[in-house]
């Protein structure tokens, strides 16, 4: 097993987030699968936003980037351009990447940009105090919510992919092989991949939605995740309150951004030196 | 003759959330009274790392002791 502690600032330790919360789990399948992957810390840049998602880059050690709320792609859209040989890897959470930042999203899938996404998936803004997100469940309560949440939430995956990602996967804290399964070929893949993980935050979401502790709410991963492939033996009616897990989509056909731009600059030059552009 | 592990648990990093209390299949871990993680049966452990791999604080460590 891979020694976590020769990728984390040891100084920062231990980390601020809540007793239970998911998040300190998804930095380890993170430097699992970077590990697996043979990586250098230096060639590794992690932007982050805002957020507790956003505190994973103060404890890991790479290349760290805090930017703006929800602004995070398009600060790595503009690094993958000025610096295409460094691995991107941008960490968000559901509300940092599906609300505030849900453009800058389905513009990087849409762009097919060589960046790995991975959007923590707590179903609720933890830091701000347990607001409602794009991504909690219908009924489920929050601060803002004190009835029940009215709102559908997005298929966060769905749409990343409808928008051209070419690697979506989703992933729980529960099934933390697999997440780490999902890492490891997000971050093999080339173009725009995206690994949804669903994490549990006890205190600003459990709490007011009957899961009291980190176990319960981990159980309830285990017991609402069904995996893609044993997808086709449920009924719909089965399927209403669950959620598809693995890998969702794999596309290697569409352009990555930098090839297409580099083709541009290639294309231009070549014009310059006959004489027209 | 079965494997020994050694279980560490870093106190200044627990923060006692209780995820490898439940599930460890043997009970190696258990709540004292002041409410804090305690490691009670090291020996019990069979290594599965369960407590290890989703410890959200990286405060637990299991590795198989030399014969």
């Amino acid at each position: 097993m891979v020694n976590i502690k020769n990728y984390l600032r040891l100084n920062k330790l231990p980390h601020i987030w809540c007793p239970g919360c998911g998040n300190g789990t998804v930095v380890r399948a993170l430097i699992t699968a970077i590990d697996k992957l043979g990586f250098k810390k230096d060639e590794i840049v992690v932007f982050t936003g805002i957020g507790c998602s956003a505190r994973t880059n103060a404890i890991l050690d790479f290349n760290t980037i805090q930017t703006t709320h929800g602004r995070t792609l398009a600060f790595a859209t503009g690094f993958k351009l000025m610096r295409p040989e460094m691995k991107v890897i941008v960490i968000t959470g559901d509300g940092d990447g599906a609300a505030i930042g849900g453009n800058h999203l389905i513009h990087a899938a849409r762009r097919n940009v060589d960046i790995t996404t991975i959007l923590i998936n707590n179903s609720i803004y933890g830091m701000t105090g347990g607001q409602y997100s794009p991504l909690s469940p219908q009924g489920a309560y929050a601060t803002t919510a004190p009835y029940g949440n009215i709102e559908p939430p997005f298929d966060i995956c769905e749409l990343v992919k409808a928008a051209g990602a070419t690697f979506v996967g989703r992933g729980t804290v529960y099934h933390i092989h697999l997440t780490i399964d999902l890492i490891t070929k997000a971050l093999s893949h080339k173009g725009f991949s995206f690994v949804e993980v669903i994490s549990q935050c006890p205190v600003g979401y459990g709490r007011r939605n009957n899961m009291r502790s980190p176990y319960e709410m981990l159980l309830w991963q285990k017991e609402h995740a069904i995996m893609v492939k044993q997808a086709d033996k449920y009924s719909k009616e089965d399927l209403k309150d669950k959620f598809l897990i693995g890998e969702l989509w794999v596309n290697h056909e569409r352009t990555e951004f930098m090839d297409s731009y580099n083709a541009l600059v290639k294309r231009l030059s070549e014009g310059m030196k006959g004489g027209e552009v | 003759m079965p494997k020994k592990f050694k279980v560490n648990l870093n106190p200044k990093w627990c923060k006692s959330c209780g995820i490898c209390v439940e599930f460890c299949p043997k009970r190696v871990f258990e709540f004292s009274k002041d409410g804090k993680v305690r490691v009670v049966r090291e020996g019990d452990c069979i290594g599965c790392k369960n407590c290890e791999l989703r410890c959200p604080d990286y405060a637990v460590e299991v590795w198989e002791e030399e014969a």
